[in-house]
């Protein structure tokens, strides 16, 4: 039995010691955000925050993350109240498959929450470990830019107001 | 459905069989000849309306197209066009994802034919459904016909309501035969056709839900994994016992190992565990990767030589440019690794699968599980990216056959990342050897090609033997027969885009299929042309530096098509062409190509940079589609396209020992990353009257010759071998 947060709540999920975090979160944890692509961290499909920190799911060990904080794609934002950035690529088109979109997802929301106002350069870099096969690339770009526009200044970010902000730690429940 | 074209695609009949209409299956742009009044598209062979869309009392409407997503948004598209046709608003239009036997048989969703064959389809299907209702509701409420308007699924007459869809969603009212009268809209009269309506699939995943195939979750669902062999056509000669972890189980049937658990743990540790105690009969069947190029002439002389046109004179000659072409395999590189979900109930299964073609995969995965088609239900669910023919039909067979270990319960085969890059079909390696004869002014008088190359198709349902991976593995295995060529009227395999558009005298183009195939090939995103538009861009390049022209102002001087004037008179603009600049280690090449010859066309400009390698910076692209009918879709295909295109170029080549595929891992299999892809411009020349003609393959040929011409002008060196690493550019000469 592993304890860690899930999306802001507290989980217990029962996997043995070889089970990966991204088994633990497809399988007990019944999420379908976190996507398997590769399993040797070279694509990103299975990228979720620990403590705020992008990390490949495919290779933790699930109870490598006892009492720490995990959040998914589906704990940045809701369709009734999404993630500036989960807008912003709705608003951009960003995608064709969309295999890829949950790991960058995640990577751009720590990428805003760590710099508001990224340079090209700076998403570029923070999404090189992520694969996108159908060229959504520039897309996903100018879809981070938008949302980067969007969000509010970071000295407001720990206001009443902050739901749906990059404040990933906030949102991880630490 | 073609439009003015100074070329049109030769109708000569296909060197394999010898036909000069497509077989079933390779797209239903061109039905045959069966004496009925002709359709649009799919329409003709589906000629019932029930078939294609059905209205519902609580005023929805489901549309049931035979094509599929891929990624590529065609279910959007298809929806807008019903939309439009039937004046609804577009959010009471659900696609249903197509299976056997309920929905239309549209073969494989391929060949950049969707909007053509579906999206003609449902056009007119929808255009019937309406005059249908319209003339209920006329006879019902007494109002003419010419004073009833429909505005989002009512009906109006000159006093108010008389009626809606709804009202009336009587299915007997669509269980009839299209007729050819149905009379769609104007091109003027389009509101939601034509519009930039986002994507109906993207919700689902910027927020992660359960969308793709990979996501499927059936009570009691078994997990699965295949142990593969560690040599291509190796023969499993033993298995030891011995214990596997929780309820792991092995299934085998010949060479076909598989495992199965409840947990994806112990579903992967027990693949692990069985691997190491299997011993395997393995020989070399795999020719020297690095004599590749010489391999492919030897086996040519062994092959099926064949023409596919001749025609014209050469008048005198002043020089001939010799060159030969080289493509390695390619892969298709899918984020996702290859899912499929089978369930056995008595002698029926049941299989969820992202493949391209419901029906043609139920016809072998009935000759493979040797059981009659109608005992196989094949269901449509989203995979990540498909580009061609993949590794989705082949994991179906390997779910189905893990499935029937275990009647009555559901199994999920999932490939691994080496199965997906080492043992889906791959497009194959290519040689093009050109000869271009010159006039005294520096025009090309003639042009002679040959193609070589294994064929680019192996798709399912086309052939006596199933084509799936392991039909040929099993206890009673299925011969693998060489891959064949779509016939030249459906854009030819190896030969497509073989023939130049532009005017030459005189043009002679061959090919050659092998008839040896060390490595499965199949079809990938534009199939053999994007080394023939590079092998005649080149040759075009290097004309014009001869002639002393610009090789814009060359082309332009070779081509009469109004339409691929006016794509490259628009990428010249937009880039800037004309004014480039001269800068040390930069260069901008110009590719061109009319997709099939008789697709779309698209005009690419590259700018690249050659730094320790050659990276490509920048990409202005024009399309021309006809008629749009999403154009941020279109845009996001020609995106998409010519991304694959830079990575082709610059990056990508499958790599094999004398037994196995080695590049099966993204280490050994890059492609392009965030860091390293191109800008992308595209400008979509609008022709709302014209038809509609398929973006997803048009810019990814011209982007590759297009960077090769950039290459040309940073490093003065002309490419002769894909990819354009430096090792390959080393080789090349100036
Ligand atoms: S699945 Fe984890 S990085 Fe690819
Ligand atoms: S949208 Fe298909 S892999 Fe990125």
């Amino acid at each position: 039995m592993v304890q860690f947060s899930l999306n802001g709540a507290p989980v217990a999920l029962d996997v043995p010691p070889e089970a990966s975090l991204l088994q633990a979160l497809r399988g007990p944890a019944g999420l379908s955000g976190p996507r398997f692509g590769c399993g040797t961290e070279r694509c990103g499909s299975c990228m979720v925050l620990l403590d705020g920190v992008p990390s490949c799911a495919c290779t933790l060990a699930a109870e490598s993350c006892a009492g720490r904080a995990v959040v998914t794609v589906e704990g940045l934002g809701t369709r009734e109240a999404p993630h500036p950035l989960q807008a912003a690529f709705l608003a951009e088109q960003a995608g064709q498959c969309g295999y890829c979109l949950s790991g960058i997802l995640v990577s751009a929301a720590a990428l805003l929450a760590r710099d508001p106002a990224p340079a090209e350069e700076a998403i570029r870099a923070a999404l090189d470990p992520h694969l996108c096969r159908c060229g959504s690339h520039n897309r996903i770009i100018r879809a981070v830019q938008r949302a980067a526009r969007a969000m509010p200044a970071p000295s407001d970010s720990h206001g009443p107001a902050a739901t749906g902000t990059g404040d990933v730690n906030r949102m991880a429940g630490s | 459905m073609s439009g003015p074209s100074a070329a049109p695609a030769p109708q000569l009949a296909d060197p394999l069989t010898g036909r000069t209409t497509p077989p079933s299956g390779f797209g239903a742009a061109m039905p045959p000849v069966d004496g009925k009044p002709r359709l649009p598209g799919s329409l003709h062979l589906n000629r019932r309306l029930s078939q294609w869309l059905s209205f519902h009392a609580d005023g929805r409407v489901t549309i049931t197209p035979g094509k599929v997503e891929l990624g590529q948004g065609i279910l959007t598209t298809l929806s807008q066009i019903a939309a439009d046709e039937l004046d609804v608003d577009l959010r009471r239009v659900t696609a249903r994802a197509a299976s056997t036997p309920d929905s239309p048989d549209e073969a494989v969703t391929s060949g950049s034919l969707s909007t053509q064959d579906s999206g003609g389809a449902l056009r007119h299907a929808c255009a019937a459904a309406r005059a249908i209702f319209t003339e209920v509701v006329a006879q019902r409420t007494g109002v003419p016909l010419a004073s009833i308007t429909i505005e989002d699924g009512l009906f109006h007459g000159p006093a108010g309501p008389i009626g809606s869809y709804w009202e009336l969603a009587d299915q007997a009212l669509l269980e009839c035969e299209a007729t050819p009268d149905a009379r769609p809209k104007p091109p003027g009269a389009r509101r939601i056709a034509g519009t930039s309506v986002a994507r109906i699939d993207l919700p689902d995943k910027v927020f992660g839900a359960a969308r793709y195939v990979h996501d499927l979750r059936l009570p009691g669902m078994l997990q699965a994994r295949m142990v593969r062999p560690p040599a291509r056509r190796a023969v499993l000669t033993a298995l030891r016992d011995g214990p596997l972890p929780g309820d792991a189980r092995v299934v085998r049937d010949g060479s076909v190992l598989a495992v199965l658990a409840t947990t994806e743990w112990d579903a992967e540790a027990a693949a692990a565990r069985v691997a190491a105690r299997a011993a395997w009969e393995a020989q070399d069947t795999l020719p020297e990767q690095a004599l590749l190029a010489d391999w492919l002439r030897a086996a040519a002389a062994r092959g099926e030589r064949s023409d596919i046109l001749r025609e014209g004179e050469a008048g005198a000659v002043a020089r001939t440019l010799r060159r030969s072409f080289f493509r390695p395999y390619l892969a298709h590189a899918s984020v996702a690794p290859s899912c499929a979900v089978a369930r056995w109930e008595g002698d029926t299964v049941t299989v969820w699968t992202h493949s391209q073609g419901t029906y043609n995969l139920r016809a072998d995965l009935a000759k493979a599980l040797r059981c009659p088609p109608e005992k196989v239900v094949v269901r449509h669910m989203e995979g990540a990216g498909c580009y061609g023919h993949n590794g989705a039909d082949d994991v179906a067979l390997d779910a189905a056959l893990a499935a029937r270990a275990v009647p009555g319960i559901p199994v999920r085969m999932l490939w691994s990342r080496a199965e997906e890059l080492g043992w889906s079909p791959f497009s194959p390696a290519m040689l093009v050897d050109v000869e271009a004869d010159l006039d005294a002014a520096g025009n090309v008088a003639a042009w002679r090609s040959h193609i070589i190359s294994n064929g680019h198709s192996s798709r399912p349902g086309r052939a006596t033997e199933p084509t799936l991976l392991s039909a040929s593995m099993l206890a009673e295995p299925f011969a693998v027969k060489p891959s064949i060529n779509p016939p030249m009227a459906a854009g030819g395999g190896a030969p497509r885009n073989g023939v130049p558009l532009y005017r030459f005298p005189a043009r002679q183009v061959e090919t050659t299929r092998l008839l040896e195939m060390p490595v499965r090939t199949s079809a990938l995103r534009g199939l053999g042309a994007s080394i023939n538009v590079w092998s005649i861009e080149s040759l075009m390049d290097e004309a014009a530096a001869l002639a002393g022209t610009d090789p814009l102002e060359y082309r332009l001087r070779h081509l009469d098509d109004p339409r691929a004037v006016a794509v490259l008179a628009r990428v010249a603009a937009v880039s800037n062409w004309r004014e480039r600049p001269k800068r040390e280690g930069w260069g901008m090449g110009l590719g061109f190509a009319r997709y099939k010859n008789s697709g779309a066309w698209a005009a690419v400009v590259a700018e690249v940079e050659a730094r320790e390698r050659v990276l490509c910076r920048r990409l202005w692209i024009a399309g021309d589609v006809g008629e749009v009918v999403n154009p941020d879709g279109v845009a996001n295909q020609f995106e998409g396209g010519a991304i694959h295109g830079a990575s082709v170029a610059l990056l990508e080549e499958v790599r094999f020992d004398r037994r196995r595929v080695t590049s099966d891992s993204w280490e050994e299999f890059p492609i392009l990353r965030f860091s390293e892809v191109p800008k992308v411009a595209v400008d979509i020349i609008a022709r709302p009257d014209q038809p509609f003609l398929g973006a997803g393959e048009a810019s990814m040929a011209p982007t590759i010759a297009a960077i090769a011409g950039g290459i040309h002008e940073a490093l003065g060196v002309r490419p002769r071998a894909l990819p354009f690493t430096p090792d390959n550019l080393a080789e090349a000469t100036a």
